[in-house]
């Protein structure tokens, strides 16, 4: 459960993939912000995309997604005859960028920025024991890196698989919505620069309402296969302070279709770690006085 | 008093007094994350300026502190580019202040198999030598006997990615010296 | 667009939320066309016959916006009797001289109209009053109009019915009439609905109401046609009256921050600042028979005294007077073509001894890359100036013919300096943008340990080269120590004043007092101004191109934010966006309309137009410069006043664009029996040998471009490790049906090879890429992004290897973006085995060094 707490409203991003130019400007954009290590030279094979995912060294990661399609009323202006691979080969192995099959000769191409969900009930922020991960005012999931320890538990709980351990200093990383530029009035740096305003930070009420309106001018306009993800609070994670609209199915994007907070059960458990934990701060502050 | 102030930054001493009883909240933010502040909200100074890729002519609030770019960030005030700034532009602080800067003059001397160093007023001084006696090498006063005052010597290409007033500079001297191949990138 | 220009195209996004229709032409579906409504896949290299297409429907359909046709272009116009077209000489025009492989254009001029007198172009008539020995017909003439077109003085004879045979409008039609849907078919490769989709979408919204803009880069311009590219899109944007209107226009995207500016503020061998033409030498010549050849009668270049002697006088100061021709003779003279292809030639042949590069990678980013190394190879000396060890600072030591064994490192005698550049936020000055506007960035910090800005090392350089030379009483050496170049300096490195540049390019009065328009720039001596389409942008001695007021705070024109040239204004041509009588042709459309009762032109834009000009102005018996053009006159800079359907002048290949094949290509032209541009520039060179047309060895057509992720030759972004990782090596980009018919595999590699040479590429075979059927039979082809080369942290081979120097003769721009090549799974031969693998290819394509010389 979030916090509900008097200050900001809470604050999420909406990553309108249908006006996505697939620039990576996001990504560019945060890994100069937050300093993140560039991550080597990986000549993918999966359409233009050669970050992948996200993990530790990416916190913005934009897909590109091919597919024999139609987008709306878009001509293509392709003429292709032939199958395509079953989307299940690796990209190592398939003839060919992989490809959504469907009718020959249409085309569409789909991007799209991802990013860490600041999910509601953040599994995450639930396994932490140390305090690293925290939920801030603006009610977003952050990990201090000056208090992780670098357990590890956190990164098997996202059900997005967004959080990741840095192999050079054994910490979680991720996404942290740039919380010392908002915390400063400032949009995050992917919003920033997005040249397209695919990713619009703001909050999240309002962020839903204007997803609400342009997913109507989007059914209106034909795209009948936009959906919005992640703006429900009834899902599993009890929605997403970062959501998305998407023109497909999520699997396409490699978005878990109904993802669930593993620790959906721990509400029930956290009586007893509240007992145990009231036990010990007794016994510390006697230390510190008499210390003193 | 010091440890009253530790005891107040104790995230389970805040957990138990504060509105955040799960200890996920304000009582988890460690000193370092309380005192976080955007580094361009601590900059010395805000200098504006161009983006230097392509000719869109993008708006970027170069931020300073301690006389170091601290961070580039797309200006908001710019009609042409309303603060937004492509994955180039985005990288202009590693493009200026990254691995990939050079800082240092090298001279490679004829038939020499590895670069040297040599100092920047010694080569300064090189090249003007090079220039002038080139120059003369080159020198042509006619020819078919037409008056061509010129030196066929010397050429230069590039500009497209420099200041007008660098241009313009370029283009004043080598004319003045005679020489008339001086071209850029908008010939490509 | 959006994929080399991603900021920019937030306003396609704008657009096409407000319900504008986006469509994209291009061999490749790119990331533009993903976001298009329509995308077209056309071949490589036929831009014209599609745009002839267009231009044909229109005529055929009269679907032009015949009021302002007839107000604003020379529609009207007739052309001389003896003019042939292509139409009546199977491709090519009247005047072709098939010796110097040059047209006289003299039978292409309006009827009734005395020698055109043109900035740029009426040299060539100097030429022929003369009868001096070089020709300057070579000199990329042309580009002198990148401010203005050519002239033409004399009283021209018109049809305003445009029904006389021979008006401009009736030769349109009949040239354009073979440019049909099939046509367009056979040779681009479009579908007919496809095409005819096209052109009911921007006829529709193109006329009183509505208007269409175009938007190209440099696909449109490296090819043995590029100009007539352009004049085709001009033709068929004036014919819709989208030119000089909000939400019109031909826009080039252009690529470098100030590439612009390094056109107006030439580095460019033919050209002085502001498109003033360099001299060429002539017997004899004095100032005045310069201007009476190259300046115009009527319109602004009428002027062209005022703009050059001011120059003059900025460059040479005192020493510059009445007497001496304001040191005219100063100037050195051309006698040809002396562009950068022709430099590495002399640099071959040793003539060329000294190179200086800045900012500049011509060993991975200029055509047939191992040409331009073997020039640098020849050199005595050479300075690079780059912010890391790009291609052409190394080749010499790691490059690609030490591997070959044609170059051996301990036998080349060339001196290399490396000198580090500072960055943009390392100095001050001002950058033009793409659409002329001049922004200033300022310096933020010091560059450190020795890098330097360009400012600096030209103004020390100078400094240093008149220390040595001071006391010289040699005539040679007077143009040097009579320049002006005492600039102001300031920090520990002694960093010249760019600010003072830009006061010296602004110009000041008699007094010293900056100018703020090059109205007031005088012939006399008395004004100085270092570039008169730059004048003004120093007005009331406030840096205009450091203006900026937030465009929140302004209307959407936002004047108040950099400065355009020229004089402030941010559409050209806009008294066109008004209707004869002077008002908006639409509500929606208002831009400028003339106030009748403050008698002014009037509108958020500044006006291109004598501000006071009425539009039923009739110019006096014998008028001059701008005072000779009517109110109704809107293309100020032309010297008939009107937007040229039909160039009788000021083109070198032609006064209307014709489809002609690639100089390397795959297919026959079927539109005339001429195959590629009679006059195109070759190259005759052992290292530049030519593909024959048709050959079955090179059956595939290759183009190259660039990628969001990287940025021209890569020596700012392959360095970058955030942009490096994004796009990691050198790739290309191949149907699946290639795939197959070469047994090429994804995320393997492929050769790919021209008569020059073969590069490695790793494979990506998408539906992105298509196969289209051209002239009956399947054409693939292959995508090339050319950012790499051996150096930095990303690295490949270079796209540009395999190009070949063959020029568009307007320009002298080489044809690198439609090119036939042949591919094959596998990486490429190492070492002299890959100059014999592709000797084994020119033997096998019959190649000798007379294949493609032919006109």
């Amino acid at each position: 459960m979030s916090q509900v707490s008097p200050g900001p409203p809470r604050m999420g991003f909406f990553t309108d993939t249908s006006v996505c130019i697939g620039c990576k400007a996001c990504e560019v954009a945060c890994k100069e912000w937050n300093a993140i290590p560039e991550d080597g030279l990986n000549l993918t094979g999966m359409s233009l995309d050669n970050t992948e995912k996200l993990d530790a060294n990416t916190w913005r990661h934009v897909a590109f997604i091919e597919q024999r399609k139609p987008l709306a009323f878009q001509e293509p202006g392709v003429r292709h005859t032939g199958p395509v691979p079953d989307l299940a080969t690796p990209p190592a192995e398939a003839p060919m960028t992989p490809m959504t099959p469907g009718e020959p000769g249409d085309l569409r191409w789909l991007m799209a920025s991802d990013v860490c969900k600041h999910c509601t009930h953040a599994a995450c922020l639930d396994v932490c024991p140390t305090g690293a991960l925290f939920r801030t005012e603006f009610d977003t999931v952050v990990v201090q890196a000056d208090v992780c320890n670098g357990c590890g538990y956190c990164i098997p709980a996202c059900p997005y698989g967004v959080i990741d351990q840095r192999k050079e200093d054994g910490r979680a990383w991720k996404c942290t919505m740039c919380y010392d530029r908002i915390g400063d009035g400032l949009q995050p740096a992917c919003a920033k620069a997005c040249p397209t305003e695919s990713i619009q930070y703001g909050p999240l009420d309002e962020l839903r309402e204007r997803a609400s309106e342009r997913l109507d001018t989007m059914h209106a306009a034909g795209v009948t296969d936009a959906r919005l993800y992640g703006d429900d609070p009834n899902d599993g994670v009890g929605g997403t302070g970062a959501f998305f609209l998407l023109l497909d199915e999520p699997e396409v994007y490699g978005l878990p279709p109904d993802p669930v907070a593993t620790t959906r059960d721990l509400p029930a458990m956290w009586r007893h770690a509240a007992l145990a934990a009231a036990g010990l701060v007794g016994a510390g502050v006697i230390a510190c006085l008499r210390s003193s | 008093m010091a440890v009253r102030r530790w005891l107040k930054a104790w995230p389970v001493f805040r957990q138990l007094r504060g509105e955040d009883p799960s200890g996920r909240g304000e009582a988890a933010k460690s000193r370092h994350t309380a005192e976080l502040r955007a580094r361009v909200s601590t900059a010395d100074e805000v200098v504006k300026s161009i983006c230097p890729y392509c000719a869109v002519g993008c708006g970027q609030d170069v931020f300073v502190k301690d006389g170091r770019v601290i961070h580039i960030d797309g200006d908001p005030d710019s009609p042409i580019s309303r603060g937004r700034l492509c994955p180039k532009g985005s990288a202009s602080l590693q493009l200026t202040t990254g691995p990939g800067r050079w800082y240092e003059v090298l001279y490679r001397r004829p038939y020499g198999t590895e670069w040297e160093r040599l100092g920047l007023d010694e080569a300064m001084d090189m090249i003007a030598d090079r220039v002038i006696e080139t120059r003369r090498q080159g020198w042509q006063w006619e020819e078919n006997g037409v008056r061509v005052r010129r030196t066929m010597g010397i050429a230069s290409l590039g500009g497209a990615t420099l200041d007008n007033e660098e241009n313009y500079l370029i283009k004043k001297l080598f004319t003045a010296l005679g020489a008339i191949q001086i071209e850029n990138q908008a010939r490509i | 667009m959006a994929e080399c220009h991603p900021v920019g195209f937030q306003w396609v996004m704008e657009a096409k939320a407000r319900g504008a229709t986006l469509i994209h032409v291009d061999p490749r579906f790119t990331r533009t066309s993903a976001l298009a409504d329509v995308h077209v896949s056309l071949r490589a290299g036929s831009d014209i016959a599609f745009l002839g297409g267009l231009v044909n429907h229109v005529l055929q359909n009269e679907a032009d916006f015949r009021e302002y046709v007839l107000a604003y272009t020379n529609a009207a116009a007739i052309v001389r009797e003896d003019f042939r077209d292509t139409e009546d000489l199977d491709g090519v025009f009247s005047g072709l001289d098939t010796e110097h492989r040059t047209y006289d254009p003299a039978t292409w001029q309006y009827e009734g109209a005395d020698v055109p007198s043109v900035a740029g172009e009426g040299d060539e008539e100097f030429e022929e009053r003369t009868q001096a020995g070089a020709t300057i017909r070579e000199a990329a003439r042309v580009e002198a109009h990148g401010s203005g077109g050519a002239g033409v003085s004399g009283d021209i004879h018109t049809d305003e019915t445009l029904r006389h045979p021979r008006c401009v409008y009736q030769i349109l039609k009949r040239h354009f009439a073979r440019y049909t849907p099939d046509m367009v078919e056979q040779v681009c490769g479009v579908p007919p609905d496809t095409f005819r989709q096209v052109c009911e979408l921007v006829t529709a919204n193109s006329g009183r109401e509505r208007t269409t803009a175009f938007a190209y880069a440099v696909g449109w311009t490296q090819h043995t046609v590029g100009v007539q590219y352009i004049r085709t899109a001009s033709i068929l944007q004036s014919l819709l009256g989208n030119i000089g209107r909000p939400g019109g226009g031909i826009l080039a995207l252009r690529g470098h921050a100030s590439i612009q500016g390094s056109t107006d503020i030439p580095t460019l061998f033919n050209l002085l600042p502001g498109y003033i033409p360099m001299p060429h030498a002539h017997a004899d010549q004095t100032l005045e028979s310069f201007i009476e050849a190259e300046g115009t009668v009527k319109g602004y270049w009428g002027n062209m005294r005022s703009y050059l002697v001011s120059l003059l006088k900025a460059w040479w100061g005192e020493s510059a007077t009445a007497d001496n021709d304001y040191a005219f003779d100063y100037l050195p003279r051309l006698t040809g073509d002396h562009s950068t292809n022709e430099t590495v030639l002399a640099q071959m042949e040793g003539t060329c001894k000294g190179y200086f590069l800045m900012g500049e990678n011509p060993a991975v980013g200029s055509t047939n890359a191992k040409m331009q190394r073997l020039g640098m190879a020849a050199l005595d000396w050479l300075v690079v100036r780059d912010f890391a060890l790009i291609e052409s600072a190394t080749w010499w030591k790691d490059g690609p013919e030490i591997e070959t064994r044609e170059l051996r490192t301990e036998e080349n005698g060339t001196e290399v300096f490396f000198l580090p550049a500072a960055s943009h936020t390392e100095k001050s000055g001002s950058f033009t943008n793409t659409q002329r506007l001049l922004q200033w960035h300022r310096e933020a910090v010091r560059p450190q340990g020795e890098a330097r800005s360009d400012l600096w090392f030209t103004y020390h350089l100078g400094r240093r080269i008149r220390e040595k030379l001071a006391g010289s009483t040699d005539d040679m050496d007077r143009p040097i120590l009579d320049l002006t170049w005492d600039y102001p300096v300031h920090g520990d490195i002694l960093e010249p004043d760019a600010e003072a540049v830009l006061v010296e390019i602004n110009g000041h009065d008699a007094r010293g007092a900056p100018l703020s328009a090059y109205t007031e720039l005088k012939g006399d001596g008395s004004t100085t101004c270092g570039c008169w389409i730059y004048c003004g942008v120093y007005a009331d001695g406030v840096n205009q191109a450091d203006r900026r007021k937030p465009h929140t705070e302004q209307d959407w024109v936002a004047k108040e934010w950099g400065w355009a040239w020229p004089a402030n204004r941010r559409i050209l041509y806009n008294r066109a966006s008004a209707d004869p009588d002077g008002r908006p042709w639409s509500e929606r459309k208002a831009l400028l309309w003339w106030d009748p009762e403050h008698r002014r032109w009037s509108g958020p834009d500044v006006p291109d137009f004598q501000p006071d000009k009425p539009p039923d102005f009739r110019p006096a018996e014998g008028a001059r410069g701008p005072d000779a053009l009517r109110g109704t006159d809107a293309f100020v800079m032309q010297a008939d006043g009107k937007a040229w359907l039909y160039a009788p002048a000021g083109v070198v290949d032609g006064p209307l664009p014709a489809h002609y094949e690639p100089h390397e290509s795959p297919f026959t032209n079927p539109l005339y029996s001429q195959q590629s541009n009679p006059i195109r520039q070759v190259v005759k060179h052992p290292v530049n040998r030519y593909q024959p047309p048709g050959s079955p060895v090179f059956p595939y057509v290759t183009t190259t471009y660039r990628l969001t992720e990287h940025h021209t030759a890569g020596g700012m972004s392959r360095w970058v490790p955030y942009l490096a990782e994004l796009m990691p090596e050198f790739f290309c980009e191949v149907s699946p049906e290639l795939a197959a018919e070469r047994g090429l595999e994804h995320l393997g590699w492929a050769t790919i090879v021209s008569a020059r040479t073969a590069v490695e590429a790793r494979v990506l075979v998408t539906e992105r890429m298509t196969p289209l059927t051209v002239q009956g039979r399947t054409l693939h082809q292959i995508g090339l992004p050319y950012h790499w080369g051996p150096n930095g942290y990303s690295t490949g081979d270079a796209a540009n290897e395999l190009a070949p120097v063959v020029l568009d003769p307007n320009t002298h721009i080489q044809e690198s973006k439609a090119m036939a090549c042949d591919i094959r799974p596998g990486r490429r031969p190492r070492g002299p085995a890959l100059l014999e693998f592709v000797r084994d290819y020119r033997r096998r394509a019959g190649i000798t060094d007379e294949t493609g010389m032919e006109m």
